[in-house]
Formats: C-alpha cells, structure tokens, sequence
C-alpha cells in the first residue's frame, strides 16, 4: 500500500507538520483514501517544511514541500487516489524530478544516512536498515584493541568543535587504569546558530545511541550518560524512547547482544549554561554542582567523571561510528582531505535560500556551499560573509569564500570549524552590531571564574556597545584587539580562550566598517540605530502616516504637502521609515 | 500556585542516584512552576545537600526561576540567525503588544516575555515558543496576531 510520510522535526513542527499530520491521520481514520500513514524526523530542506514524502508499492518516492494541512485533500485525492503526481508542488522525485535537486546533489550522507527515511520513533525502521549490525560485529569481533585501531585508522576527528582524534581519545580512557569508567555523549549543543545535533537526535536516535554503546565497549566502560539541552524537548521524547526500545532489545542493560559485555545509560537535561558544552564544565553538571570547567590536565581520560577515566565524545562523533564499523576504516578515510576525514554536518541558516541540514564531505568550498547547495543569497543580494563556529568561532568574508571546509584551512582564516553552524550574512549585516551579538552571549554565558574572561569579555562589550552607539573613541580598535589577546591568553576554558574569535576576525576582514562607526559616525549597513539619519525625500506624498507614528512628534507636515523631520527631535527609531508606502524616506 | 506538595526522597526523585541535585531542581521547576524556598529548605533538609550549594545551582543555570511566571511563557529566540532576521523588532512588537518589558510577568500573571539564546530552529528565523509550540518566520505583525491568539485564549478562560 502507498505510504505517506511526514517529516516531524522541530522544524517541521514549527512550520505546522503537527497539523498536516493530524489531517492525514483523520483521512486514514475515516478511510477516505487507502494509505499508510507514517512518521520520520528531519528531512533536510528546512525552508520547505512542512515536508512529505509519498512512497508507492512499487517503490517509487515522492517528496511535497510547504504541505500546509488544507492541501492535504488534493494530494491525497490526485497522488494517493489517482496516481498523479502534483508536479508544481514536487521537490525532489527518485525519477529525477524536482525543484530542489540541487540541495542534495553534492551531500554525502553518513550522518544522516537515516534522517528522513526512518520512523525514529521505531526500532524496527533502525534495524532494517542495517541498525544495531555494527554493534553485533563489534560483539563478535570481540577485540576492543582492533576497534580503536580502526577507529583511529579511519581519521575520525571529534565533531563537536576541537576535532580531536575520536580513537586516540578512546585508547587514553581504554589505557587509564581504574575499574569504573564512564562514557558521555555531548549534546549539550549551546552555539546559537547550530542545530546538526538537534536534528540527528530527533531523526535516528539509535544510530547515536549504537556507536556510544560501541564506545563503551571500547573503552571498558559500563555507565553511561547522555547530556541534553532542556531546550530540545523532541530530542529528549524521542531518546527516552529509543533508550527503552534498545533495552527491551538486549542492545542496553546486562549481557548486551547476548555477550559478557554490560552498558546502562542515563539521559541527563542539561539547564541552559553555554559553558557546560566544555567537558569538565559538563561534568561538574552531571555531579550535581555548578557547570565550572577545571584545569586540565588531568584530562577527563585518566580524570573524569566522579574522578573516574571518561571518554566524551560528540552526538555526530558517534553517529558516525555504526557507518565505520559496517565500511570499513578505509572507506571513511577515503572521503574528505589529508587531515580532515569524512563528512561534516552543517547547519545553514541566515540569509540564505535553501537553509536546512546539509553532510557535506570534507574538502569542499565554502563558495560550493552556500552557492551550489544552499541556491545562494536570499533576494540575491550581495554575499557578505559566513559565520562558523558560533561565539567561538569567526567570520570568513566573501572574498575567502573558496577556502576549503577542513579542520586546518578554517582554523587559517581564525574562525573555527566548531560543531557546524554556518551563517550565511549578506551586505545587510552590520559587523560591529553581529560582534557584539556575539560577545554579549559569551559575555552572560562566562562562569565567572577567570578573571579575563569574566571582566575582560564585559569590558569588551562596553567597547562594542559605545562604539555601535555611535560614542566610539579613536584607539577602540585597537583596545579590542589588546584585550582580545588578553582574554585568550588567561582563561582556562575554551569558552573565555576562543570568545574573542568573532571580534578578531570582524576587525580583521571589516576594519573599515569599525572605524566608519568610529571616525565617520556612520553604520555602513545601516544597522546601528542611534548612528542613522532619516530624511523625506520629494517624492513624499504628503499622507501624514509618519507623522502620526513618530513617537516625538518630529515629523511634521501637511496634508499633500512634502513633511519633514526635525532632527533635533528625531530618537531615530525608524517607524516612519517603515510605514512609508512610497519609500520617501531615506536612511543614511 | 498550588500548595507545597512534598516529594518522596526514599523512593522517587532519583532516590540513591549520584548527582541528583539538579534533576531535582528541574522536577521541582515542573510541578511548582518555579524554584520555591519551601522546596530549597525540603531538598536540603532531606538530601543533606548544604542550602549553600543547592541555591548556588539554582542561580548559576539559566533554567531555573526564583519568582512565579506567567500562565503563558513566550521564548523569544535571540540565536544568531534570528539576531540578523530581526529579534530585536519581534521582542519590541511583543512588549508592545503585552505593555511589560522583556524578562517580566503582566499584571493579571498571563504572559512573561523572556530571551533565549537558540531554539535550534534557525531556518525558520525569527522564531519565538510560546509554551510549548513553536512559531517560525514571523513579522512584528506576523507576531502581534499569535500574541493576540493567545490572549483570546486567556480571556476566554478566564470569563
């Protein structure tokens, strides 16, 4: 029978799949049309939600973009009832149809090789596509010495931001001596701008759950802990249930997959502190204590959790680790640069065509990205810059936008690869106001503990504020730049080492910008509110609707009659600007 | 605010598990609404975690409230995506509309405006979560009509 899928994200959620979804289950209740109604995670073309796929008995799949609830009745009367494709609405078709191939014709899927297709909501859906079948191997195999040689052959890096070697990782907690250990999936994924982990969780929670628990096996570890945002309630849903579903499979609990081997793991909601993404921070966390990093070394692999040797590794760090085991080292190597292999997941978001989830394999540019998948600038306009890494990554500018996506080409440039947000800015973004966005999250978000980055980074903010307040000095820039390397220098965490990345880099690609702030008074992207002036241009039509909005009663004017703004009065709030109907009033 | 309920330490509420403290703090959260003193003085006189520390978590993480909200908490996404998409308009259209500031409760206790950093839904930018729904690529018009919405829905009640 034909089955309909509905994309059920956070993303689709919000873009009302919920509803679609109820639409089509009343359908299926009342019997008005023969199909099976399904359920999967985060297709990938968030800008197209709400998202459904219809697959025929003969096997064919169909995927609809935007299917608001009211066009339920057609699809389900023309495609279900008639077997005609509604072309206009289709998005990508496995008979070469669609508007949006582009988006997934240059993605390797590893990551997401189930995001999308599987009921996450379902083991059975996991297990038929090959879940759980590296794990038993790995059971089998019965050596965790050749695992994490494997693991270490393949060139996996850590995903979540530094990118270290998974395997080595592996081997330090495997070689700490001690009877208990733990192993910890971060999922703690604070960047604001980034959300791969989010969608993995939400779409195929087993595939996470699986390479953890192959971790364990790896290093000896009989406990386990997963750390989730409380922000992302569906990912919490989703893995409770994959966690229960897995112990009543035998792949959780004593003697998993019938072996000697014993795993337990607990879900743990992090409370929304940016810093516990740092792992002793989010150790300190799981023990019950305020989320405060600690000097390393010790390193969590000899010293971790309740002093015990940990191993904490990324949720895409572990999705990755099932595809490894069932392909081999060797195929994984074979994708990406000399020292970057495989994929990454990216988050593409902000001004931008197509934004959504994309696995995109290591090596590729920057400009192939945003260009060739993502369908370019929204409104083409003029591409400014990308920002990756969040608060403690940069921005890289458009004339580097050929510079290669691997650990060492970003890290080049000053901004870092990081868990993978990637925002997309155009010449309407003002730099000096997106650092201090920045630097603001960084600036509430730092624990306190070290001097720098607690004084240094509010210090720093005040700079940026005064200076987007059009109060800047001459030597602010120079200030920043000082203090900058003072706060790397001296704090112990990455949170405080890397917040200073995006002021950096923005004075680095965007010096101009800051010192037209500075010199000219003047916000070149016409962002910075207090730094504008607003003027009625002839082609005013005299309709009193700006004067009547103007909360200083600045504008004044008579019916027909140009108005004019008195300058003295104006707070630059930008009202009249925003209802002018006829764009008379300019801002420069 | 219903009354003080007391939990069960010996047998639920993450009896015998090590760092309970904040799983604790977040039940505490769910059924009171927010973080009452009654409830501090109860984990530690129960738990024999020190007042110091328990207060300490409770003020470090940003999940937790130490005052009432209001029936209908609004999360307005101040993540970077919606930053540049207009955050800034979509929290000044909301405290229009409601007549309080960002981080305040109305006074009939209906509403409390908040900022959060990122809800993950970044292509949808801006984006805001009113309890437990999400609204994705909204104006400060767009936002007024599901402000209006909710209302609706609180005097409907309350009549």
């Amino acid at each position: 029978m034909t089955r309909v899928v509905v994309g059920l994200g956070t993303c689709g959620i919000a873009a009302g799949a919920e509803k679609t979804y109820d639409a089509l289950a009343k359908h299926h209740a009342a019997g008005t049309a023969a199909f099976e109604l399904d359920k999967t995670g985060c297709i990938g073309m968030c800008y197209r939600e709400p998202l459904i796929e219809i697959r025929s008995e003969d096997g064919s799949r169909v995927q609809y973009g935007n299917v608001t609830a009211d066009k339920v009745d057609r699809l389900l009367a023309e495609h279900v009832g008639e077997g005609r494709v509604i072309e206009d609405w289709v998005v990508w078709a496995d008979d070469g149809r669609g508007t949006e191939r582009a988006y997934f014709s240059r993605q390797t899927r590893i990551v997401l090789r189930n995001c999308g297709k599987i009921n996450p909501e379902a083991i059975e859906d996991y297990l038929a596509a090959d879940g759980y079948m590296a794990l038993r191997a790995v059971l089998e195999q019965d050596d965790p010495d050749a695992l994490i040689s494997a693991i270490v052959d393949s060139g996996l890096r850590g995903r979540g931001g530094a990118g270290f070697l998974t395997g080595m990782k592996w081997r330090f907690t495997r070689l700490a001596g001690g009877g208990r250990k733990f192993i910890i999936c971060n999922a703690d994924e604070g960047d604001p701008g980034a959300f791969m982990d989010r969608s993995v969780l939400e779409s195929d929670p087993h595939s996470v759950l699986e390479g953890m628990i192959i971790g364990a096996f790896a290093i000896g570890a009989h406990e386990g802990y997963i750390y989730v945002r409380a922000e992302y309630p569906k990912a919490i849903e989703r893995l409770n249930i994959a966690i229960a579903q897995a112990e009543t499979h035998g792949f959780l609990g004593e003697r998993v997959g019938g072996s000697s081997f014993s795993f337990h793991v607990k879900l743990k909601e992090g409370a929304g502190a940016f810093v516990c993404g740092e792992e002793t921070a989010l150790m300190a966390s799981i023990e019950g204590r305020r989320g405060m990093p600690r000097i390393r070394p010790p390193f969590p692999a000899t010293k971790g959790l309740w002093d015990c040797p940990t191993s904490i590794n990324n949720v895409e760090t572990f999705a990755n680790v099932p595809w490894i085991v069932l392909n081999g080292a060797e195929a994984f190597a074979s994708i990406g640069t000399a020292n970057s292999k495989g994929t990454k997941v990216f988050a593409m978001a902000g001004k931008i065509k197509r934004g959504g989830l994309v696995e995109v394999p290591m090596g590729i540019s920057i400009r192939d990205i945003v260009f060739d998948v993502c369908g370019g600038i929204k409104k083409d306009r003029k591409f400014k810059t990308v920002q990756m890494g969040g608060p403690s990554g940069g921005f890289i500018p458009a004339e580097l936008q050929d510079t290669v996506i691997d650990y060492e080409s970003i890290n080049r440039t000053g901004a870092i690869m990081g868990s993978g947000g990637l925002v997309v800015m155009d010449e309407t973004a003002c730099m000096v106001d997106v650092t201090r966005f920045f630097l603001e999250f960084t600036q509430r978000e730092s624990c306190g503990k070290c001097t720098f980055c607690r004084v240094g980074t509010k210090r720093m903010l005040e700079v940026l504020t005064r200076i987007s307040n059009g109060e800047g000095r001459d030597g602010d820039v120079e200030l920043l730049e000082q203090l900058a390397q003072l706060v790397k220098n001296t704090s112990l965490c990455g949170l405080g080492q890397t917040a200073p990345n995006p002021v950096l880099t923005a004075i680095r690609y965007f010096r101009s910008e800051f010192e037209a702030h500075i010199t000219n008074r003047r916000c070149p992207a016409h962002q910075c509110k207090p730094l504008l002036t607003y003027t009625i241009l002839d082609s005013c039509v005299g309709c009193l609707l700006c004067a009547k909005v103007c909360p200083t009663k600045a504008v004044t004017g008579e019916l027909k009659k140009v108005h004019v703004i008195d300058q003295s009065k104006c707070t630059h709030c930008g009202e009249c600007h925003k209802v002018c109907r006829v764009d008379a009033v300019a801002v420069y | 605010m219903s009354a003080h309920r007391r939990f069960d330490f010996k047998k639920q509420h993450f009896a015998g598990q090590e760092g309970r403290l904040v799983p604790l703090l977040q039940r505490a959260q769910e059924s009171d609404g927010y973080i009452t003193r009654e409830r501090i003085a109860e984990i530690h006189r129960e738990c024999g975690i020190p007042l110091a520390q328990i207060y300490g978590v409770a003020t470090f993480y940003a999940q937790f409230r130490l005052h009432p909200v209001g029936k209908n908490l609004i999360r307005v996404c101040h993540g970077t995506a919606c930053h540049v998409s207009g955050a800034n308009d979509i929290t000044k259209a909301i405290e229009d509309a409601l007549g309080v500031s960002d981080g305040e409760t109305t006074a009939d206790r209906m509403f409390t405006i908040e900022t959060v950093s990122c809800l993950g839904c970044c292509s949808l930018a801006p984006v805001i979560m009113v309890n437990r729904d999400t609204h994705g690529n909204l104006s400060e018009k767009e936002v007024k009509r599901v402000i209006r919405q909710y209302q609706k829905a609180a005097t409907g009640e309350t009549q």
